[in-house]
């Protein structure tokens, strides 16, 4: 493997409580190169604040550190607000969870999509359109010229996801997120979205972080995959060596999803002595 | 669907939609009538005696009574002030003895035009210092201009007029003092709208217009800083909301600049929101804030709704409440309008 993508070392964000300050990451470390990196783990694990980290986004009064976060040679920490601009979207994009929410109401959906491209590249606007257009067909959207005047509203939630990957892609990323993308849509499109990312990132070459409480899922779609606890990481794996994994937290996750061929009454709840020690 | 057919359901839902405003504000007009003819009615003020006097005879007093059409049941009273009103007749006012809708049309445009410059300064400085609240929260300009909206909502308006009339005629000579022109310029331009910066800009007298202007701006500024107070506040916890949403996440991963991030994508979903809290305000000083007026000698509706008041001068109280009730409607449909200009969603 050539250079790595993303490198990241002892990653630190903590909030403030009326107790102090918390850590919800506590010195996470990985490297990612041009593949595809599963991050999992339960709520409130600190998955999503690692997604945001890395586009330094943790919003006051939150605080985010590092030991080292480099991306493609640059080192993200060292860059000024407008640097980090210029590379958010153009270079590392994010997909977030529901599009319900994650979309401007009062935008339409066209004109997010154009804005996306438009704050890192001059074009003039037909070709902005032209891009915009081709965008929605890569995202399978059928009729681009009548959806590019919808509003957000007025899309259903596997689309309005796919007009969000649509968003993130657009100014062609080299490191795509995925903060829960298909967590708030329906069982039956999930598969479809997350295919479509699969495809798009594979065609393009890029890395991907798939964030997810899933762990099917991140093996499915993953090559590695990273299981987080408490703001750590406490298993790191090839995604085909999921199964086998050894730690007690990892195997509790594992054995905690329900099978379509099991008779078990109960499903067991995780004994969390086994590895916090209290 | 045809285009055609499409075509004529718009115009159809149109045509229903101003029949029903139609409707609803005549309702809404009968009822506030109903409402301020009664409560008039049953208050304990005689208004035969505020025109006899309390030396009047019992001969006079009942003539003057059947003259005002007092004698009447008050359901008859009532129904011959509706048809009265619909005719335009407001009927006559027994303080200023002239007819209650010339008052009126005398008193409104004054209180218009102050509550208009009012309303535009508290828009125009209110909504930015909002914003820029919400943006920088938690810092010293957060705590500047919540102190600063704070001391707008505490501080009473007569107390900020008369201190204003000392500091900025009196002591700095900034402003014209109380009036609405200085009195050598009366009466010079033509009253056709009554507003009388508008009359002197058709008229071309630039003097009195500059003039009427020095007079208006100190009354309107505090009248603009009182509802700056509301509206920055208003603004400011709207756009909190705002920013917090998932949506301005979104944007700042786009790796849009704060500019567009807050004035974009903050701000444009809450114009619907302000837009209500703005109508209001703006209704609120139309209703002419006697404080005000009394310290400044404007001759405005507050003042005059006030003093008819005080001499049991039910047409004119009547009549001004009929003004102040359908410019309530009227900023309420319009708010109606904007909304769904604005919001995509509501259409």
């Amino acid at each position: 493997m050539s250079a790595p993508l993303l490198e990241v070392e002892n990653l630190r964000v903590s909030f403030p409580t009326p107790a102090g300050r918390v850590d919800v990451v506590k010195g996470l470390s990985f490297t990612l190169g041009r593949e595809r990196l599963g991050i999992v783990g339960e709520s409130g694990s600190g998955k999503s604040m690692t997604g945001r980290a890395i586009l330094r986004l943790i919003r006051s009064p939150g605080r985010q550190s590092a030991d080292r976060l480099v991306f493609d040679g640059i080192d993200l920490q060292a860059q000024s607000e407008r640097g980090m601009r210029k590379l958010r979207g153009a270079r590392i994009s994010m997909i977030m969870q529901d599009p319900k929410f994650s979309l401007n109401p009062v935008m339409t959906v066209g004109d997010q999509i154009a804005e996306a491209l438009k704050t890192h590249e001059s074009l003039a606007r037909k070709d902005v359109g032209a891009r915009v257009l081709e965008m929605l067909h890569s995202v399978r959207i059928n009729d681009p010229e009548r959806v590019i005047g919808l509003y957000p509203h007025e899309v259903s939630g596997g689309m309005g996801q796919r007009i969000m990957i649509a968003m993130m892609l657009i100014p062609q990323p080299d490191l795509l997120i995925a903060d829960e993308p298909t967590s708030a849509l329906d069982v039956s499109v999930q598969a479809q979205v997350l295919d479509l990312i699969d495809e798009l990132v594979r065609e393009k070459g890029m890395g991907l972080i798939l964030i997810s409480h899933d762990l099917n899922l991140v093996a499915r779609y993953c090559d590695r995959i990273l299981v987080m606890h408490a703001g750590q990481v406490v298993e790191s794996c090839a995604a085909a060596d999921l199964y086998q994994a050894t730690h007690p937290y990892t195997r509790g996750l594992l054995a905690a999803v329900p099978k379509m061929e099991e008779t078990r009454d109960e499903l067991p709840v995780l004994d969390r002595s086994e590895w916090s020690g209290t | 669907m045809s285009t055609n057919t499409s075509k004529t359901h718009r115009v159809k839902a149109i045509l229903s939609a101003i029949g029903g405003f139609v409707i609803v504000t005549l309702l809404t007009f009968v009822g506030l009538m109903a409402i301020t003819f009664f409560i008039g009615r049953v208050i304990p003020i005689d208004p035969v005696l505020s025109v006899v006097g309390d030396r009047a005879t019992q001969e006079q007093y009942d003539a003057a009574k059947i003259a005002m059409g007092l004698d009447r049941s008050l359901m008859v009273q009532f129904i011959a002030y509706v048809g009265d009103v619909f005719q335009g007749d407001l009927g006559r006012s027994v303080s200023t003895n002239r007819s209650v809708a010339s008052d009126l049309a005398r008193v409104f445009p004054a209180t218009l035009e102050m509550a208009t410059l009012g309303i535009a300064i508290g828009v125009g400085l209110g909504v930015p210092l909002g914003v820029w609240a919400a943006a920088r929260k938690g810092t010293w300009i957060d705590q500047i201009i919540r102190v600063f909206a704070l001391l707008g909502y505490s501080v009473p308006a007569f107390w900020l007029g008369l201190v204003g009339l000392v500091v900025f005629y009196a002591t700095l000579d900034w402003v014209a003092g109380p009036g609405r022109v200085d009195i050598f310029y009366e009466g010079l331009v033509e009253p056709r709208t009554g507003l009388m910066l508008v009359d002197a800009a058709l008229a071309g007298d630039w003097q009195v217009f500059w003039n009427a202007l020095d007079h208006l701006i100190l009354p309107a500024a505090i009248l603009g800083f009182f509802s700056l107070a509301y509206i920055a506040r208003m603004t400011r916890s709207f756009m909190l909301d705002q920013l917090g949403q998932e949506y301005i996440t979104t944007a700042r991963v786009k790796g849009v600049s704060e500019w567009r991030v807050i004035w974009v994508h903050g701000f444009r979903p809450i114009r619907v929101p302000l837009i209500t809290v703005i109508g209001l305000s703006y209704a609120a000083l139309l209703e002419g804030s006697v404080m005000i007026e009394t310290v400044f000698s404007w001759p405005g509706i507050g003042n005059y709704l006030t003093v008819a008041l005080l001499n049991a001068d039910m047409n004119a109280v009547l009549g001004s409440t009929l003004v102040i009730g359908a410019v309530f409607i009227l900023i309420n449909k319009l708010s109606d309008v904007l909304y769904r200009i604005l919001d995509p969603r509501s259409r």
